[in-house]
């Protein structure tokens, strides 16, 4: 069995939903990047997304792009987030989820990314302007099928398209909570739960629901509903407002145990 | 009845909104359904007389179209050869191109239900275009803009506040039309539900690329049935300037099966060997950017580079994914003409014709100049004057001397 079914399998046993955390690889550089991300796998991050920065990030609010920027600056591109991906599989076992935009995998060779993302220990993949209708030209290329290609599910999607995206889905869906771009605040939990609905009326996959959950009672909220929580823009807020502190680890630690506590639900 | 083909008239783009390798829509599947939504509106109503000829009575009674094609002959005599004639694109509602693609658009939004539209610029002139339709149909609009651009286009930002719209500055990457066009995005995004966004160029992903030509075409279509009626002929060449390309398509288009030249013309900024230049198609590589698959200016690593030009309307790194296709198929030729040839063509322009062109059309001009003179004095030469360049005087005004 693979880390990402793994993972949802051993969550059900425990009675637990997912915490996916988003960072930025190399926010705000390389060495600290890889002591945040150390932190947060020890303190009980159950699948990591780690962002490979895009210039022109059209999906993400002020925070991730403000990000993106801070890691572009400190010289971050695909091959380092590789290298950084094979030195976080050394230290933990949770599933790793590349994300990015479509234009920095394409200059890399999409046949070269699949093969090295893999032998550096990466689960997934998830892009973020490479819809099911484009997505072909990419795994056409990909040598095989081991890494999974997650794919988003957006309020606007209609049910029958909803079908149509997760005949091809593989690992978990992520199921965008609200139309609007990441970091955007504040959840409407019955609406969350109404696509969540919908959603498992088409797929047996795992869905985890993401963008605008920044707080552990949102973590809460959405737990019910859902089989994981993602979240990004809250942990980037974090670094961004403590680039100068001295423990920024530390206080990337104290937020993932904060949030992996409102996880657990008892059944 | 100006003409606009259905969609599935011609090969491309193909169902699936690619122009061969280009094109296409890759975009975050959350603007996917409004996308679609709007690619079956966009055949649906194309088709519908009652679209055309509401389409066609605003663009004959408020654009004042069709726009004349000038015989430019002091300029034709300096150049040394062809002749060369104007597209006076300059001389339609709000003094450029822009607004025969926003009255197209703004009216599918019209048609479609939708009571708010957004819109990127760059220049300007499609901020203006679109605050100006909308107003027309009694639409909100918000305009995002570069806060760089917002500086160098002074006038047009109080005239789209006039005309009603917010102007929306953007400030992060460049402050310049590739963040404004980020950031129209991202709120389309969170508003896609009541909100159009009208796109300025023919870029962007399916169908804008598609839907935008044709309703820029009737430049074409109105050219070639101009000079046809004046010479007897089809002309031999036609030239415009490329930033995303809207102009150039809508010039070029009805030409696509006629043995015409085309050239399209980048800016070369500060000289393409420089790194300071907007010439995508020129210098640059195959990415995407904006939800198409086109030319971009790129780093080796997929992050996407600063455009320059003096014109704030070229200032893109990218450009329209049928030009990239035309530029394969060697169908047209792409050449560049640096800030400072573009700043000579506008002052000759305007000393020779008494016409005071957009300085992105000057680089059009720049070029026609060098092609005229290299042909025979009975070729014809189209140049789409694509806009007038009253919006340019702060910028001009800096580089040259006006004050004496």
């Amino acid at each position: 069995m693979n880390r990402i079914d793994n993972t949802f399998e051993k969550m059900k046993e425990k009675g637990e939903k997912a915490l996916v955390g988003f960072v930025s690889a190399g926010d705000p550089g390389y060495e600290d990047s890889l002591a945040i991300v150390t932190a947060m796998c020890k303190a009980g991050l159950d699948i990591l997304e780690l962002g490979i920065p895009f210039s022109d990030p059209t999906a993400d609010g002020p925070v991730i792009q403000r990000s993106s920027q801070r890691a572009l600056k400190a010289g971050m591109n695909v091959s380092k987030a590789l290298t950084m991906t094979q030195k976080i599989r050394g230290i933990t076992d949770i599933p790793i989820i590349l994300f990015s935009y479509y234009n920095p995998i394409l200059a890399y060779g999409n046949a070269q990314f699949y093969k090295d993302a893999l032998e550096n220990g990466a689960d997934g993949l998830l892009v973020v302007d490479l819809p099911t209708e484009e997505s072909a030209e990419m795994t056409d290329e990909w040598a095989g099928s081991e890494l999974s290609l997650v794919r988003l599910i957006a309020p606007t999607t209609p049910v029958n398209r909803m079908r149509m995206i997760t005949q091809e889905a593989s690992g978990f869906l992520y199921l965008i909570s609200k139309t609007g771009v990441t970091g955007s605040d504040g959840i409407d939990t019955a609406d969350i739960e109404t696509h969540v609905k919908i959603l498992r009326s088409v797929t047996a996959l795992p869905i985890c629901v993401g963008f605008g959950i920044s707080t552990a009672d949102h973590v809460k909220a959405v737990a019910a509903a859902a089989d994981g929580i993602v979240i990004g823009s809250a942990f980037e807020r974090t670094i961004e407002e403590n680039l100068q502190h001295p423990d920024l680890p530390g206080l990337l630690e104290e937020k993932v145990r904060g949030f992996k506590a409102a996880t657990r639900i008892s059944p | 009845m100006y003409g606009i083909d259905a969609l599935d008239q011609k090969q491309y783009p193909d169902q699936r909104g690619h122009f061969g390798p280009y094109g296409g829509r890759y975009v975050g599947e959350t603007l996917m359904p409004a996308l679609l939504e709007l690619e079956e509106a966009y055949r649906k109503n194309i088709a519908d007389p009652d679209f055309q000829k509401e389409l066609h009575d605003l663009l004959r009674d408020y654009t004042g179209r069709p726009t004349p094609l000038f015989h430019a002959k002091t300029l034709s005599e300096k150049a040394g050869g062809a002749a060369i004639w104007l597209k006076r694109e300059d001389l339609a509602h709000t003094g450029a191109h822009k607004i025969n693609n926003t009255l197209g658009q703004t009216l599918m939004a019209k048609w479609m239900g939708k009571k708010k539209v957004i819109a990127e610029t760059g220049a300007g002139q499609h901020g203006v275009a679109t605050a100006t339709t909308a107003a027309l149909f009694g639409m909100e609009c918000k305009v995002f803009m570069g806060t760089e651009d917002i500086e160098r286009q002074a006038p047009n930002v109080r005239r789209m506040r006039l005309l009603g719209a917010e102007v929306v500055p953007v400030s992060s990457g460049t402050g310049t039309l590739k963040d404004a066009m980020n950031e129209a995005m991202r709120y389309w995004v969170g508003a896609v539900a009541d909100t159009f966004y009208v796109i300025g160029s023919v870029a962007g992903p399916h169908p804008y690329p598609a839907m935008v030509r044709d309703f820029q075409r009737v430049i074409g279509d109105e050219a070639r049935d101009q000079v046809q009626a004046f010479a007897g002929r089809l002309p031999d060449m036609l030239i415009a300037c490329v930033g995303g390309g809207s102009n150039a398509m809508g010039l070029f288009y009805p030409f696509l099966n006629d043995p015409v030249e085309m050239v399209g013309v980048e800016a070369a900024g500060r000289g393409i060997e420089t790194g300071k230049h907007a010439a995508t198609l020129s210098a640059g590589t195959v990415g995407v950017l904006h939800g198409a698959k086109s030319y971009v200016l790129q780093d080796d690593e997929g992050q996407i580079l600063e455009a320059h030009s003096i014109s704030a309307g070229l200032d893109y790194p990218g450009v329209g994914p049928e030009h990239s296709q035309f530029k394969d198929f060697k169908r047209a030729r792409y050449m560049s003409i640096t800030d400072d040839q573009a700043l000579e063509a506008f002052q000759t322009l305007s000393r020779l014709e008494g016409i005071i062109p957009a300085l992105e059309s000057s680089h059009a001009l720049a070029q026609a100049m060098i092609e005229a003179g290299k042909m025979a004095p009975n070729k014809i030469i189209v140049v789409n004057l694509s806009g007038r360049g009253d919006k340019d005087m702060g910028i001009v005004g800096k580089h040259i001397n006006l004050e004496s």
